[in-house]
C-alpha cells in the first residue's frame, strides 16, 4: 500500500513538473472538440447555385426564391448561356445550376406540367445526394401551391418521417459522442505508454526491479493518476460539449461515469501492453497512435457506419473497444437508455480490458524472468 | 559469515552460456571487485545474485537467502545502483529520497533519520529542492548511491557506478564505499577501470562466462612470479615488440601506450643483456626496467590463458 502512494506520488509530481506533456494532456482534447466539432459537419448547407432563368416571369423569379429562402442554397449568379453554367461549375463557383425554361410560366398557370433542368457538381457524392434531396423538395412544395397540382394524381399512401432523438439531423450530436471515445482512447493509450517506456530509457525501472516491490502494485500506483486525469479530461470534453454544441444528457450520470471507467481500463490496458512492446518513447509513441487512433477513427461507428463495410471489417470492428463504448454513450445521452439494456456492452468492454490487462501481465512478468 | 555464496552458478540464453559454472564467496564488509570487459558475464551475475534473473544452474545464496527460492527476500536486503544513476530527473533530491523511501516501506522517522545521513553522506544539503536533472554527474552519483542505502541494507551492488563521472568524483565515491564498508557493508562492484579494482579487499576476473581468477589484488597478480615483466620505451615500439617477440625467453608482448611490456619465461635473462640485444638490433632504447605487474597486465593475461585453452574461440566478446 505505501509503494502503490510512493508510485502514484511520483507520478503526479513528475507530471506536474513535465510542462509539456500536461500542456498535451490539457489542450489537445479541447482543440480536436473545436475541429472536429465546428468542422466536421456533414450538414450540407449555404450550396453555391448559379440560375439560368430563361423565362424571367413571375413564376419563374418565385422558384427561385423559393430556393434561396430554404437556407440551403446561396444565389451566386445569374447567367445566360449553358457555357457560362459550366464554366461556374468548372470553376467550383457554383455547385448546383438551376435551369428554368423559357416558357416555364406560361405552362405552369395553365395547368400544364414544365420541366425544371438542377445541375449538380457529383465530385462529392454525399453533397450531391443532399443537395439532390433538398431540391426535390423545395420543387414539390412549391409545384403543391401551381394550379395543375389538383390534377395531379394523389398519392394512396404517402410517409410521414419523424426523426427522433435529433430532430434535426444536427451531425455533432452525432459526432460529439465519438469524439469522446476517441479522445479518451488517444490520451489514455498514449500517456500510460510513455510514462512507462520513459522510465525504461532512464533505466529507472531497472532501479525498481531491484526493489522488493512487486510489478502490480507499481503499475496500479503507475496508472491510477492517469485513469484519474483520463476521467477529469472527459468529463471535462462532455460538459464542453454540452456547452458548445447542445448535447443533451437524457440517461443517468452513474451508467455513463461505469461504463467509461471500463472503456478506460481497457485503454490504459493498451497502453501498458504497448510499453511492453515498445523500447523507446518514439516507437511506443507511433505503435499507441496505430493502436488508438485508427481503429477508434475508423472502425467505431465513429464516423463511418459499421453496417456499411465489408463483412471482414465488421468481424474486425468486434475487438476495438470504441465500438461498444459508442453504443453505449450514444444511448445513455442521446436515448436515455438504462444500465440494463446495455449489458452487452458492459460486457464486452470489460472482456477486452481484462484480456489485454491479461496479455500486459504475461509479456511483463516474461521481461522479469 | 559469508555475506554472498556464489556455488557453481551458470545461466544460458538459449545456446549462449553467459555465465558458465561461476563459484565464489564474499565476506560481511568485504569490497568485492568484479572485473571483465563488457558481456564477459559480470552483469548477468548480478542480476541473477539481485534475484533478479533465474540461475539455469547452481545456486547463490546473498544474505543467507537463496536467490532462486526467495528473490523478494533478497531484494529487501540488498542495494543496487548502476552507471545509469537511476534518479527521477524532474524530481527534487528530496522527492527523489522520498519516493526510494516510500517503495522500500520507510516510515516517517526512519525516512527523517535516513535523509539526513543520505544529505550528509553525498554532501547535498541546502540541495534538497534542486532538480536531479540539473545536478552535475559527481552529485548524481552519490544521491544514486544515498537512495540505494537509504533502507540500510547490509548487501550492496554497484554495476559500474563510475561510468561518466570525473575521477575527483569517482575519488570521493570511493571514499564513501570505504566508509559503508568500514561499517560492515559487503560491497560487490563491478568495473572494467584496473585503477578501482586495486581499492577492491579481493577480485574475480570473469572471462567469457568463467572465473579466470580471484583473490586479493596481490594473489592475483602471483601469476606472474617467475615471470619478470620488462618495459622498455624505445624511438621505434613496433620494431622493439617484434625484437623482443623473436626471443626465445620472451613469453609474450603487450603495447602500453607508448611502452612496450615484454613477460620473460625466466629471471635468467638480465636487464642488461636485454638492452645489448636490442640496439645490436639497431633499436634505441631509451629506458628498460622490470616493473610489477598491474591489473592490467593480469587481466591481458587471463585473456590470453582463456582463449588459449579454448582454441575456438567460443566465448563472446
Amino acid at each position: 500500500m505505501r509503494s502503490i502512494l510512493a508510485v502514484t506520488r511520483k507520478e503526479l509530481r513528475q507530471i506536474r513538473r513535465d510542462r509539456r506533456t500536461l500542456l498535451i494532456m490539457a489542450f489537445v482534447p479541447a482543440l480536436f472538440l473545436l475541429v472536429f466539432g465546428y468542422a466536421l459537419n456533414f450538414d450540407v448547407r449555404h450550396v453555391a447555385l448559379a440560375v439560368e432563368d430563361r423565362d424571367a416571369s413571375p413564376e419563374s423569379r418565385s422558384l427561385v426564391s423559393a430556393f434561396v429562402n430554404s437556407g440551403y442554397f446561396d444565389f451566386v449568379a445569374a447567367v445566360h448561356s449553358g457555357e457560362a453554367a459550366e464554366r461556374l461549375l468548372d470553376r467550383n463557383d457554383a455547385r448546383a445550376v438551376l435551369v428554368i425554361p423559357e416558357g416555364f410560366g406560361r405552362t405552369v398557370t395553365t395547368g400544364g406540367t414544365a420541366p425544371v433542368q438542377v445541375i449538380v457538381n457529383g465530385d462529392n457524392a454525399n453533397t450531391a445526394t443532399a443537395v439532390i434531396g433538398y431540391a426535390t423538395s423545395i420543387l414539390q412544395t412549391a409545384s403543391a401551391g401551381l394550379p395543375g397540382a389538383a390534377s395531379v394524381q394523389r398519392l394512396p399512401v404517402t410517409m410521414e418521417p419523424r426523426v427522433w432523438y435529433n430532430p434535426e439531423l444536427r451531425s455533432p450530436l452525432f459526432l460529439v459522442p465519438g469524439l469522446i471515445a476517441y479522445l479518451t482512447m488517444l490520451m489514455s493509450v498514449t500517456s500510460t505508454a510513455l510514462s512507462i517506456v520513459r522510465e525504461k530509457e532512464s533505466g529507472t525501472i531497472e532501479q525498481i526491479r531491484m526493489a522488493p516491490v512487486r510489478t502490480f502494485p507499481f503499475i496500479l500506483g503507475k496508472t491510477l493518476p492517469y485513469f484519474v486525469i483520463s476521467l477529469l479530461s472527459a468529463a471535462l470534453v462532455f460538459l464542453a460539449s454540452q456547452a458548445l454544441f447542445g448535447l443533451p444528457m437524457r440517461g443517468n450520470w452513474l451508467t455513463l461515469t461505469g461504463m467509461l471507467s471500463i472503456y478506460l481500463l481497457g485503454a490504459l490496458a493498451t497502453g501498458l501492453l504497448v510499453s511492453t512492446i515498445a523500447e523507446t518513447q518514439q516507437v511506443a509513441f507511433q505503435i499507441a497512435l496505430l493502436v488508438s487512433l485508427l481503429p477508434t477513427l475508423m472502425l467505431s461507428g465513429f464516423i463511418f457506419p459499421i453496417a456499411s463495410m465489408p463483412a471482414f471489417l465488421q468481424g474486425v470492428t468486434h475487438v476495438v473497444p470504441a465500438r461498444y463504448f459508442l453504443i453505449g454513450l450514444r444511448g445513455i445521452v442521446l436515448k436515455g437508455t438504462g444500465a440494463f439494456q446495455l449489458l452487452p456492452e458492459f460486457g464486452a468492454l470489460a472482456t477486452y480490458a481484462i484480456v489485454v490487462l491479461g496479455l500486459a501481465s504475461l509479456r511483463l512478468a516474461r521481461e522479469r524472468a | 559469515m559469508n555475506a554472498i555464496e556464489v556455488d557453481r552458478l551458470s545461466r544460458k540464453f538459449g545456446a549462449f552460456t553467459a555465465v558458465d559454472d561461476v563459484s565464489f564467496t564474499v565476506q560481511q564488509g568485504e569490497i568485492f571487485g568484479f572485473l571483465g570487459s563488457n558481456g564477459a558475464g559480470k552483469s548477468t551475475t548480478i542480476r541473477m545474485l539481485c534475484g533478479l534473473l533465474r540461475p539455469t544452474s547452481g545456486r547463490a545464496r546473498v544474505g543467507g537467502v537463496d536467490v532462486a527460492g526467495d528473490p523478494e527476500g533478497v531484494k529487501r536486503r540488498i542495494g543496487y545502483m548502476s552507471q545509469r544513476f537511476s534518479l527521477y530527473e524532474l524530481l527534487t533530491v528530496d522527492q527523489n529520497i522520498t519516493f526510494w523511501a516510500g517503495l522500500y516501506g520507510l516510515d516517517r522517522t526512519r525516512l527523517a533519520r535516513r535523509r539526513e545521513f543520505v544529505l550528509d553522506m553525498a554532501g547535498l544539503r541546502g540541495r534538497e529542492h534542486t532538480l536531479a536533472r540539473d545536478l552535475s554527474s559527481g552529485w548524481r552519483q552519490r544521491l544514486a548511491l544515498g537512495c540505494a542505502v537509504l533502507h540500510e541494507p547490509p548487501i550492496l551492488f554497484l554495476d559500474e557506478p563510475t561510468g561518466g563521472v570525473d575521477p575527483l568524483s569517482r575519488r570521493q565515491f570511493w571514499r564513501l564505499i570505504d566508509r559503508l564498508s568500514a561499517d560492515g557493508v559487503t560491497v560487490l562492484v563491478t568495473t572494467h577501470y584496473l585503477d578501482e579494482a586495486e581499492r577492491c579487499h579481493r577480485v574475480a576476473l570473469i572471462h567469457g562466462g568463467r572465473l579466470a581468477a580471484i583473490g586479493t589484488v596481490d594473489e592475483v597478480k602471483s601469476i606472474f612470479a617467475g615471470r619478470p615483466i620488462i618495459e622498455v620505451r624505445a624511438e621505434q615500439p613496433v620494431a622493439a615488440m617484434s625484437a623482443l617477440d623473436a626471443m626465445p625467453e620472451v613469453e609474450k608482448t603487450s603495447l602500453f601506450g607508448m611502452a612496450v611490456h615484454a613477460v620473460l619465461r625466466t629471471r635468467a635473462l638480465s636487464i642488461e643483456e636485454l638492452r645489448t640485444r636490442l640496439r645490436a638490433q639497431g633499436i634505441t632504447v631509451e629506458t628498460i626496467d622490470a616493473v610489477p605487474p598491474s591489473l592490467e597486465d593480469v587481466f591481458l593475461d587471463v585473456v590470453d590463458k582463456a582463449q588459449n585453452a579454448r582454441p575456438s574461440g567460443g566465448a563472446a566478446a
